[in-house]
């Protein structure tokens, strides 16, 4: 059914196209000349046609689902959502729903089945209303296209000028997707802080945001002091540039200026290999090798470790930074003007010399703007922390302890079932929105930096 | 004039300044190998954590793709299996009586004896020869034989992960069952065929029945829909932005956008689509359209950047010899550069969309890690993906999802290195020099 419109608005585009190009034609034939080429009355037509229905379609069928079911629930009889929680009332339609696509467990009540049947009875009228009005309106604008050939049409302006438009619209996409995130992290920020006071959520020093789900319920009674979460990135993070930054640099300065061509060939693909690992793997890598490794070897030496802890983690993150900081040290070094090298070698330095104390200053921006951008992606790595660091919030930073971090809570409180109604959700949105203002502070400031240094040697 | 330059040499040489030159040579000699070799040493390093990475995948991967069988011949009892029942039927119980010819001593009757003897075959043999006899009826009554999975425990035992010599009660199974499988090796009635159920089952509680198929077929969906959305929208605004575009505030804006966008982490664009998506357009969860839209937004700057990159390469040359024989803006760019721009922009399209495939992050938070036993018909069932399905086995108890999830990871590499061989050979091949 979804595919109907769809297959007229395919239908209606080759015939408006191939309609315009025979018009066209016609009067070429009949021995005018036309202003613009044969195919781009045909393409003008395509276009017009195209462009608003696949416009309506899509819409329509966005919104199709959401106000279907509020036609249902707003139609179900009197009396049965009295005293319902928002939670039960999704429920209900989510069983509604799974009535109507055939799945019915156990006996549902009447009304429920009634319900489906109106739901299932919406949905198709949506479907054939929907086709007609695509249907009419390609129908309309294939004449209105048809109606505008002439030899003086100007086509070829008309269809450049719809083509730069729906350009333009690409282009926007972008602003529309950071505008999004932007909109949807405050919106449930703010519900988050009606609840709970921001100084709590800054400053406070206990998270525990297992709170009960139904009243009788015993749990703890729900603390957002997300000062300890922010703690464990941080000392994760920490690991991971210690092992990353001197290992990508010296990387980068030996590939950079010391290593043989050939060397310097089967390294860098190598690296990049390591760079197109999945983070995904990296945690299981992490649980898998690391973890134990470093378990046993503090067993060895009599030191208690944690089965989940900061090192493991991080020390995984900093070996999927590496090639991250070396590719852009490798390029920070390389933008240095080759009279800077020679200049110092003629002066009798050795290249040793030259590196340390004439190129890795000259490139010390470009490299502080990688190890930048290399921060925030430790911050915001997901899969290694969530799979092997821990899941308590402790206020620590001995990197042999279990510790926690923003993104791992972010995954651990929104996985399983999410109502936007409970403090518990709302929190992880809350800790997206510092990891995005955090992250989007280091990178803006980064990018900057790259880019003023790219500009001073070019 | 041989005598003056030697005089002068030797004055050379006798230059405090040279002199001291050439006593601090060594050290600063030994400074550079120093530091060399600690180049040397970060690279021997980050190699060598490649190679454990994936010799500890490779190592724990390659049992999976194997997996124990055990040969019954079934006799399909009329009795325990009617006709006119199916498709119940005690089709566990035909097992059992089948293993039992085997061991003698073993009374049917007696339950505990009959659970540990049926405990080597996997929970999903009865499923097998339930499906076998209800598409072809005829066989009730016949002796048939057939070929089931063995049940993870023996599994491990007969690819050796379990150490015979540890003792009885640190291991999962005891003295008596291993000396019954031992009595099935003798028999003949073991085999590792090649296990082809890791491709054509979809998940399962059981390691030794859980497969790839549905979470290739996520990934599949969620891929087609992410290439879909970010293609025709990337180049668009990629055109844009490098032939059309103003040089202005707005199109600076867009450009710092982009740039951020490529930087903002990959969890925060899951919270978007759950927010979004998923609470106000009421998208379906776990489904691969959603998370396909998803990966689509973030695989666009990748893109955008990517073509470019590539329109920039196309020499102007081109573009003033189409616009001087009287071509119009966008007859140059769609009719000359673009096209000339083609392999880069699909190289760098490939790598996105590769990178996309190993995204898991966002994936979780729209619920693409549930349990799901069918492989999704369409982008909008509930489906998972590879790297959400190799979190799911990685956080599963059994011992069995171990080598799975690296059997897993391992099916995930190929793709991700075909992909990218495929970039490199597109741009090996087509690029072009000017």
């Amino acid at each position: 059914m979804t595919a109907v419109p769809f297959i007229i608005l395919l239908l209606a585009a080759i015939v408006g196209y191939a309609i315009n190009i025979q018009a066209a034609r016609a009067i070429r034939s009949g021995g005018d000349r036309l202003h613009s080429l044969e195919h781009f009355h045909g393409l003008f037509s395509l276009l017009l046609v195209v462009v608003p229905a696949l416009t309506l379609v899509l819409i329509w069928l966005a919104l199709q689902g959401s106000i279907v079911d509020g036609l249902v629930m707003s139609s179900l009889p009197s009396g049965v959502l009295d005293g319902l929680g928002s939670g039960q009332i999704q429920l209900i339609g989510a069983e509604i729903r799974s009535i109507a696509g055939g799945r019915i467990f156990g006996t549902p009540e009447n009304w429920k089945l009634e319900a489906a049947d109106r739901l299932l009875g919406y949905r198709q009228a949506s479907g054939w209303l929907l086709v007609t009005v695509v249907t009419l309106m390609s129908l309309g604008l294939i004449f209105f296209a048809r109606s505008k050939v002439a030899a003086e049409f100007r086509a070829r302006q008309g269809v450049e000028r719809i083509t730069l438009w729906l350009m333009i619209f690409c282009a926007v996409v972008a602003i529309f997707t950071t505008v999004g995130i932007v909109a949807a992290l405050t919106f449930e920020t703010l519900k988050f802080f009606q609840r709970v006071p921001v100084t709590e959520f800054l400053f406070g020093l206990n998270w525990e945001p297992q709170i009960p789900i139904r009243e009788d319920q015993i749990a703890a009674e729900g603390a957002f002091g997300a000062v300890p979460v922010f703690l464990g990135t941080i000392v994760i993070a920490t690991v991971a540039l210690l092992i990353a930054v001197p290992v990508g640099l010296f990387t980068a300065i030996y590939l950079n200026e010391f290593s043989p061509t050939s060397i310097r060939n089967v390294v860098k693909p190598i690296l990049e290999i390591l760079a197109g690992v999945p983070t995904v793997v990296y945690g299981f890598f992490a649980i898998l090798v690391v973890a134990p490794a470093i378990r046993q070897f503090g067993q060895s030496i009599g030191v208690e470790v944690a089965s989940n802890t900061a090192l493991a983690a991080g020390g995984v993150m900093g070996i999927m930074l590496i090639p991250f900081i070396s590719s852009f040290a490798d390029d920070a070094l390389s933008a240095v003007p080759r009279s800077l090298r020679d200049g110092a070698l003629a002066l009798g330095a050795t290249r040793g010399e030259m590196m340390l104390n004439v190129l890795f200053p000259a490139a010390i921006p470009g490299i502080v703007g990688g190890i930048l951008l290399a921060v925030s992606r430790a911050i915001g790595e997901t899969m290694i922390v969530v799979m092997a660091a821990g899941l308590i919030a402790r206020m620590t930073i001995n990197p042999l302890d279990s510790v926690t971090a923003v993104t791992v809570q972010i995954v651990t409180l929104l996985i399983g079932d999410t109502s936007f109604d409970n403090p518990k959700t709302l929190a992880a949105f809350a800790l997206g929105m510092m990891l995005f203002i955090a992250t989007l502070v280091i990178n803006v400031f980064a990018l900057r930096i790259v880019r003023k240094y790219r500009e001073i040697y070019d | 004039m041989t005598d003056i330059t030697s005089e002068d040499s030797r004055k050379a040489l006798c230059n405090p300044t040279t002199e001291a030159v050439r006593n601090s040579l060594s050290r600063r000699n030994r400074k550079q190998v120093l530091l060399q070799s600690f180049g040397i040493a970060a690279i021997l390093f980050a190699m060598g954590m490649l190679f454990i990475l994936l010799g500890s995948i490779i190592s724990s991967g390659y049992h999976a793709f194997t997996q124990t069988h055990i040969q019954l011949e079934v006799y399909v009892d009329p009795e325990e299996i009617p006709a006119d029942g199916l498709p119940r039927g005690g089709f566990n119980d035909v097992l059992a009586a089948a293993m039992a010819v085997h061991f003698p001593g073993i009374d049917l009757a007696d339950r505990v004896a009959k659970r540990e003897l049926t405990s080597i075959l996997s929970n999903g043999a009865q499923f097998i020869l339930r499906d076998k006899v209800v598409s072809d009826p005829s066989l009730i009554g016949q002796t048939i034989s057939l070929s089931v999975p063995a049940s993870d425990p023996y599994d491990q035992l007969n690819k050796g992960l379990v150490e015979r010599d540890t003792p009885e009660q640190f291991r999962r199974i005891d003295d008596a069952a291993i000396a019954r499988f031992d009595r099935l090796k003798e028999l003949g009635m073991v085999s590792a065929p090649l296990n082809t159920a890791l491709i054509t089952n979809a998940d399962s509680r059981f390691p030794e029945l859980a497969g790839l198929k549905g979470a290739l077929v996520g990934s599949f969906w969620a891929l087609l829909v992410c290439f879909l959305i970010s293609f025709p929208l990337g180049i668009g605004a990629a055109i844009y932005l490098e032939e059309f575009a103003p040089k202005n505030r707005y199109s600076d804006l867009i450009e710092i956008n982009i740039n951020n966008l490529a930087a903002v982490p990959s969890v925060v664009f899951g919270l978007l689509a759950l927010a979004v998506f998923i609470g106000w357009f009421g998208l379906p969860r776990s489904a691969p359209f959603v998370g396909g839209l998803t990966l689509a937004l973030m695989t666009m700057p990748t893109i955008i950047i990517a073509t470019r990159a590539a329109l920039k390469a196309v020499p102007p040359s081109i573009r003033e010899a189409a616009l001087g024989v009287g071509a119009s803006k966008h007859q140059v760019v769609f009719g000359h550069v673009l096209p000339l721009a083609m392999p880069g922009i699909l190289t760098g399209t490939i790598i996105g969309l590769a990178q996309a495939l190993g995204e898991t992050a966002p994936l979780l938070l729209i619920g693409m890690n549930a349990f799901i036993t069918s492989a999704a018909t369409s982008p909008f069932d509930s489906a998972t993906a590879l790297p959400t399905q190799i979190f799911i086995w990685a956080d599963s108890p059994e011992r069995g999802f171990v080598s799975r999830t690296s059997a897993a990871i391992l099916v995930l590499l190929m793709f991700l290195v075909t992909m990218n061989a495929v970039a490199i050979f597109l741009r090996s091949k087509f690029e072009r020099k000017w």
